[in-house]
């Protein structure tokens, strides 16, 4: 029997020594009546060979974005990860460990846990970090629940820029703790800056904005800070791609009080979206009302340097329903690889990859808004690594019509209310030719 | 004292290459001044081999499976298999983006499917949801259905959910989240439900009862059906924290005895890695009323393949995760249950409680155990008697425990125990380890009667001695001070 160690002769000297006759009389306090009387309706087990050939026949049943000329995007991302990263998450020593605790024989965890957190701070200049949430979503959605346990203001701001599956979760997060979620409108692809002016009073308890936002464009994100502020008590909520903070403004620049987003893109695969993780950073004064794990440095016995969990009264396993949250874990793993890979990649390396993505994905608009038919759908607005292109046909159609020759143009816009409209990622990861054939295959497919 | 990787940072060093441009916009060109970043990103400037040694140095700091057990009890440490973490790094795996083509995901749509077949046959369920990421986060989408459920029906009275005071933290604080009221609910001398207890607190606003069978006690709920008609009779639901399901695959079915919603912990009875800390995969299984409200999408079969379901928004309670949960943690808990099926799921839960028993035999002598019943797959002994005759705490206790090799136990839990230590050495542990565990246990036992001091001090022999937990409170120190 796989990976179960006790023999029939093991099994029967542990009945003798518990001194029972047989297992049945171990479970006796489960009634008769609620017992199986059949066996569970399961495939038959397989060995592990026949359990690979099973599983390469499922992965030949896939034509994954990697290996196809793929510009998807919208919110996971194709970035380069090197070797050196799997190398490390993939040592037992860190995927089969438990929560650190047991501090004494955690800090291999415990310290790549700080670093991250110092990294996370160091890219978006806040104080203090969290050792990570779910995904980015979920990281908002406690923000904004974060802001309502600070200032007791129970409405919130989101923009309609703001990632619509985020919304979602966001949603399902606040409603049962009775925050008001208000929508500010867009105006060319942006936040419309003089309707959310009109919007704020003194009952707004957070504004979010997401910049790079759902549709890859930059929010004028200084303009927000003065006019978020003005209303002394609201916070400012920032989420945002950590890869374009190698060369973009730090929340901390323009003043937010909060700062989240998606890590996916910092040296970890994308997995049809799953794990991701989400980072939260923020100011130090408001350490308490953070929610999630948090590492901090201190002494031993000794006086030697050693890392623990911190401030875990704010937490669920100790306060119970007065807890900032009931997450009970981190996507420890996932910061690993963010950890080591922000490390590898240095701060050139990060501002490399972060120039390359957007010169790349610069070419690609120029290059696809110069084919008849085709445009920016929103010429005016600077962006990042992410853009949305007016298409003469329906998106569907172009990307059913690319399957064949294995390239994915990117996310069809037709559920955002946009039918003729693709959403572009490009990521460092692209060559000029890859671009190139993307550009001829959109003339072929449309016949421009 | 080992450095952090920032201490080894030399300027212009770099631990990767990345190809030169092709493309040479300035920035300028593409961001006005007014978007760019003031002050440069200090990562540390190392090279491929630092990062190696830096983080291979860390790792030798951990304890984790491989290296000794771990008697966590409720957290269920088991062996996690090695063909798992060959087979989901497959490219085809790897590099699936979530907004595919659905005609190019058939492969991991299919498994999915299967996944949520093979999940729904274990519990007894309806139907299950693969999306949340979590235990914690599988409650809140469970607790959220309750919540939808009542809403649905016009009871928005409803607005209670009774817990036991044994219950897992992250119970008060999710049912906290979705807006209910928390009513806890006292143990009865066996260390289970209080039926007559239980019975005064329901009336027409309670929504929901959750329960952990078997319990954190190691003790299976046996008036379930007691507790199904109660709460049945004013039409609240029952929710199973599936922590401990570990101990009832192929034995017990929980949507066929009463319960209505639960969550699975994909680690603790899947074997899927710990990580750390996470990630994690919480499932969730409902019964055929509930099957509405559960998160979009789901994965669906027709004549053409599979595919992303939200044919049920309107009702749903909508989606917890930006996209389809934890792949990578799925793809895990599929081959588990493809190589054991029915014959090795039930060994599993008979040989996590086999040992449980084996264990808790082996230590009665030492050890106070207010529950000397048969346990399940774990069970909670205690250090009263080592703290009321030598002053030793079951810290101290778990603290010297790591200087043996082993892991501490869970301590401190459940809340209902003074003193406790709970243990659980799952399925995958041999009774010569397990021996070798008591034995230790035995040693540590002598030693609080011959070398207290030793324990308090403990532990000796670890990469660091006993860390200042409240020190960390203190001073806050959340993240290492760069030098320009």
């Amino acid at each position: 029997m796989p990976y179960i160690s006790n023999t029939d002769r093991d099994r029967r000297e542990i009945l003798d020594r518990i001194g029972a006759k047989d297992f049945d009389e171990l479970i006796a306090s489960i009634p008769a009546k609620l017992r199986m009387n059949k066996p569970l309706a399961l495939d038959k087990p397989l060995s592990e060979m026949e359990i690979t050939n099973k599983i390469k026949a499922k992965t030949c049943q896939n034509i994954c974005a990697g290996s196809a000329n793929s510009f998807l995007g919208a919110g996971v991302y194709d970035h380069f990860i090197p070797a050196a990263v799997d190398t490390i998450v993939s040592r037992p020593e860190f995927f089969t460990a438990y929560t650190p605790y047991q501090a004494e024989v955690s800090q291999g965890t415990l310290q790549f846990i700080y670093e991250f957190q110092t990294m996370i701070c160091e890219l978006t200049g806040m104080e203090i970090a969290n050792a990570s949430m779910y995904d980015g979503a979920s990281a908002l959605a406690e923000a904004i629940l974060m802001a309502v346990r600070k200032n007791k203001l129970t409405k919130a701001i989101l923009p309609a820029t703001l990632h619509p599956d985020f919304v979602k979760v966001i949603k399902i997060y606040t409603e049962g703790i009775g925050v008001e979620l208000l929508t500010a409108p867009a105006k060319n692809g942006r936040l419309d800056l003089a309707a959310l002016e009109a919007m704020m009073d003194e009952s707004i308890g957070s504004v979010v904005v997401q910049s790079p936002n759902f549709y890859g464009n930059l929010e004028d994100a200084k303009a927000l800070d003065a006019m978020v502020h003005s209303q002394p008590k609201c916070l400012l909520i920032a989420c945002v791609d950590p890869i374009s903070l190698a060369v973009l403004s730090s929340p901390a620049e323009y003043h937010a009080d909060i700062v989240v987003g998606e890590g996916q893109a910092l040296g970890n695969s994308m997995y049809m979206g799953g794990p991701l993780f989400g980072f939260f950073a923020t100011k130090i004064d408001l350490a308490r009302q953070m929610p999630g794990r948090i590492v901090g440095g201190t002494l031993d016995a000794e006086g030697k340097r050693a890392y623990a969990l911190t401030l875990q009264a704010r937490e669920q396993h100790i306060r119970r329903e007065k807890a900032t949250s009931n997450i009970c874990s981190n996507q420890s793993l996932c910061t690993l690889a963010a950890v080591v890979y922000m490390s590898l990649m240095g701060r050139e390396g990060m501002k490399e990859v972060a120039i390359q993505s957007a010169q790349k994905a610069h070419y690609a608009a120029t290059e696809l808004s110069k084919l008849n038919g085709f445009s920016m759908a929103y010429p005016d607005a600077p962006f990042f690594k992410e853009f949305v292109l007016y298409t003469p046909q329906p998106a569907a159609k172009i990307i059913s019509a690319m399957l064949p020759c294995n390239i994915y143009p990117g996310v069809d816009m037709a559920a955002y209310g946009m039918p003729n409209a693709l959403m572009i990622a490009v990521t460092e990861k692209k060559t000029k030719a890859d671009i190139d054939s993307l550009v001829i295959a959109m003339k072929e497919v449309c016949h421009v | 004292m080992s450095k952090t990787i920032f201490e080894y940072s030399t300027p212009g060093r770099m631990g990767v290459t990345l190809p030169t441009r092709e493309i040479d916009t300035p920035i300028e060109a593409m961001f006005g001044a007014e978007q760019l970043r003031a002050k440069p990103i200090r990562l540390p400037e190392v090279s491929e081999l630092d990062v190696m040694r830096h983080y291979i140095m860390l790792s030798h700091k951990n304890h984790f499976i491989e290296k000794g057990l771990y008697p966590l009890g409720s957290c269920t440490m088991k062996y996690n298999p090695k063909v798992h973490e060959s087979l989901v790094r497959h490219t085809c795996f790897a590099n699936l983006h979530p907004y595919q083509h659905e005609d190019t995901l058939q492969g991991a749509l299919e498994l999915l499917y299967e996944l949520q077949q093979d999940l729904a046959e274990i519990s007894g369920m309806a139907q299950v949801t693969l999306q949340p990421v979590a235990g914690a986060q599988g409650e809140f989408a469970g607790i959220k259905i309750i919540a939808a459920y009542h809403k649905a029906k016009g009871n928005t009275h409803k607005n209670k959910i009774i817990i036991p005071d044994s219950a897992h933290g992250t119970n008060p604080a999710t049912c906290h989240l979705v807006g209910f009221e928390v009513v806890e609910l006292a143990s009865n001398p066996d260390g289970r439900c209080d039926l007559a207890t239980l019975r005064g607190l329901v009336d027409e606003n309670t929504a929901g009862f959750m329960l952990t069978n078997p319990n954190t006690l190691g003790l299976f709920e046996n008036q379930i059906e007691e507790i199904a008609e109660i709460m049945h009779s004013v039409d609240a639901l029952i929710y199973m924290d599936g922590a401990n399901l570990n101990a009832l695959m192929g034995i017990v079915q929980p949507g066929k005895i009463g319960f209505d919603v639960m969550h699975f912990n994909l680690h603790k009875t899947f074997s899927t890695p710990h990580g750390g800390g996470g990630p994690g995969c919480g499932p969730v299984g409902v019964v055929e009323k509930l099957i509405p409200y559960l998160p979009v999408p789901m994965i669906a079969k027709n004549d053409c393949g599979y595919y992303l379901d939200y044919s049920h928004e309107a009702t749903s309670i909508g989606k917890v995760h930006t996209y389809y949960g934890n792949f990578a943690i799925q793809v895990r808990a599929y081959i588990y249950i493809k190589m054991l099926g029915a014959k090795g799921l039930r060994r599993v839960s008979e040989n996590a409680i086999l040992n449980a028993n084996y264990i808790m035999k082996l230590l009665k002598p030492y050890y106070h155990i207010q529950h000397e019943e048969y346990c399940m797959h774990e069970f909670v002994m205690d250090g009263t008697k080592q703290k009321k005759e030598q002053g030793i705490s079951t810290l101290d206790i778990a603290k010297r425990l790591l200087d043996k090799g082993y892991h501490a136990p869970t301590i401190y839990f459940p809340l209902i125990i003074p003193e406790a230590m709970m243990v659980e050495p799952t399925e995958t542990e041999s009774i010569d380890s397990m021996n070798a565990f008591a034995e230790a246990m035995i040693e540590i036992a002598k030693e609080c009667n011959e070398n207290p001091d030793m324990l308090h001090d403990a532990p000796l022999c670890t990469p660091v001695r006993r860390v200042d937990d409240v020190r960390a409170v203190k001073v806050l120190d959340p993240i290492f001070q760069i030098q320009d």
